[in-house]
């Protein structure tokens, strides 16, 4: 029997909506949970002043810092690299069997779990460099890893500029270099920043990779050869050890709102610039 | 006096298949010459052949040459981009970049290194060339995307302009255009052939009728024939030139 196209439109609408509900209702019901448990704890005083006792008592001032550090850093590194090798493997070499396979390889990077990283930048730049658990190891091998979503996102965001827009370019005299600085990357910036920001929520909730390069230190850093703790660690060890519940979920709480408020931040940057330009 | 262009024995392949076959045709300076025939027939291709946008497409190879001012562009040693700025290019679609309408007017004199009162100057003298100055001078600083098609088509012949070229190519420039903003452009492009040389491709055989002083008609990637406007349209040589301008193919 057939069944009447009212009956499965109505379907459609009920299934596609009530997947988009549930999906809400999870992320709410995340940050609902971790608020919760945590704001109690949150102030001010937590946020800037120094912990005592390993995180029994005190803030968590330096674990923000190194939170803000260590993608900071990543980002700092993996977006000039991954958005040159977007702009050289879509504008710079014709599609042939040598970019599929760097395409095959980024891809692949892409997938190799974080702690498989964190071992890496361990052997490395922790060791072998000799760079020590420091900012610096950590925030290298961050960039690693967050190397292919960028690379990837700009690779995509590249080829979505029309095709027309440089053959007007090339035809008013550009060169090429000319064409990707003027036309190709302020049209791709919005997809480009995406892939920038997916970086950083990767890197900032990190903490398989970071334990390993950056260390645990608890104390102030002073350079970028100095250990730190980030947020996510800090959650990690204060849960782990049983130090203190209450201050894991007032981390916690800090590091939710901290990726939220970055997320809105370049949402609210991204919609500036494209308002400006249309 | 010798010819602008002089393009002998010109032939374009896209991966081995041939699209434009052995092409010989000297254009003159100051003039238009329009080109006709029908989709398919190579003009678009003969066009980009003529300031070497053909080789943006991967699998493209050009034989024969094609002489501007007495040099081979295809000749390794030549500069395609200082070609480029001395052939302009208008599309058939209006292409628009999304950037204010001074900076796609300055877009080619600027990569140059213009000076900005210099920028300014172009910026008037090619909007009015264009016929838009007058739609457009209190808002240069606005998007160029809230033109209309038109307006915008305008804009890119403006743009073109800017570039001070020597030889102007027009693809279909008014294929989607209404026959007010046809009118301008044709307009433009009759004062414009006193300073520069004009190459139009349309697919509307009354436009080539009513404003080029050369006709050329292609069919299948080969010229079939060329030479006054004039006598194309009265006493075509070839039958098939004949068939095309009085409806009965294409």
């Amino acid at each position: 029997m057939r069944i009447p196209p009212r009956i499965t439109q109505l379907g459609a609408i009920l299934i596609l909506g009530s997947a988009t509900l549930l999906t809400l209702a999870v992320l709410a019901f995340i940050i609902v949970f971790v608020l919760e448990k945590g704001l109690p704890v949150l102030s001010l005083r937590f946020l800037f002043t120094n912990p005592q006792d390993m995180g029994r008592a005190g803030g968590i001032f330096p674990t923000l810092v190194g939170t803000a550090l260590l993608p900071l850093l990543a980002v700092a590194i993996a977006t000039p690299l991954g958005v040159g090798t977007a702009v050289f493997l879509t504008e710079y070499t014709r599609e042939s069997r040598v970019t599929n396979i760097i395409r095959f390889g980024t891809d692949c990077l892409a997938g190799i779990p974080s702690i498989i990283f964190g071992l890496f930048g361990f052997i490395f730049f922790v060791t072998t460099l000799r760079m020590g658990w420091s900012i610096a190891s950590g925030g290298l091998t961050l960039a690693f890893m967050i190397l292919p979503t960028i690379i990837r996102t700009s690779e995509e965001a590249v080829k979505a500029v029309p095709k027309s827009f440089r053959e007007v370019s090339f035809s008013l005299g550009a060169t090429r270099w000319q064409t990707v600085r003027k036309v190709i990357l302020p049209n791709a910036l919005p997809g480009i920043v995406t892939g920038v920001m997916l970086g950083v929520g990767r890197s900032i909730g990190e903490t398989a990779a970071v334990i390993f390069t950056a260390g645990s230190s608890l104390r102030m850093p002073t350079s970028l050869l100095d250990s730190t703790r980030t947020m996510a660690v800090h959650f990690y060890i204060l849960a782990r050890e049983g130090i203190s519940t209450e201050n894991a979920y007032g981390t916690a709480a800090a590091l939710v709102i901290a990726v939220l408020s970055v997320n809105l931040l370049a949402y609210w940057l991204m919609h500036r610039v494209m308002a400006k330009r249309s | 006096m010798n010819p602008k262009i002089d393009i002998q024995g010109l032939s374009v392949y896209f991966n081995r298949v041939p699209y434009l076959r052995s092409v010989h045709l000297a254009v003159p300076a100051n003039r238009i010459l329009g080109i006709i025939g029908p989709s398919g027939s190579g003009k678009t291709t003969f066009l980009r052949a003529l300031n070497r946008m053909n080789e943006l497409e991967p699998g493209s190879h050009v034989e024969g040459s094609a002489l501007l001012d007495g040099q081979d562009i295809y000749h390794p040693q030549y500069d395609v981009v200082g070609l480029r700025k001395k052939v302009g290019m208008v599309f058939a679609l209006p292409v628009a970049l999304p950037m204010s309408i001074y900076d796609n007017v300055v877009y080619g004199p600027r990569l140059s290194g213009n000076q900005r009162h210099r920028l300014d100057e172009l910026v008037e003298t090619s909007l009015k060339a264009a016929f838009l100055w007058d739609e457009v001078k209190d808002r240069l600083k606005t998007s160029a995307l809230r033109l209309s098609g038109g307006q915008q088509q305008r804009l890119c012949l403006a743009r073109t302009l800017a570039l001070e070229p020597e030889v102007i190519l027009l693809d279909e420039p008014c294929s989607g255009l209404d026959p007010i903003s046809t009118a301008k452009i044709e307009e433009a492009l009759t004062l414009l052939k006193e300073r520069y040389t004009i190459i139009l491709v349309t697919n509307n055989t009354k436009q080539a009728a009513r404003i080029s002083n050369e006709t050329a008609f292609f069919l299948m990637g080969e010229m079939v024939e060329a030479g006054p406007t004039e006598r194309i349209f009265t006493g075509p040589s070839d039958k098939r030139t004949n068939d095309y301008i009085t409806g009965r193919f294409g």
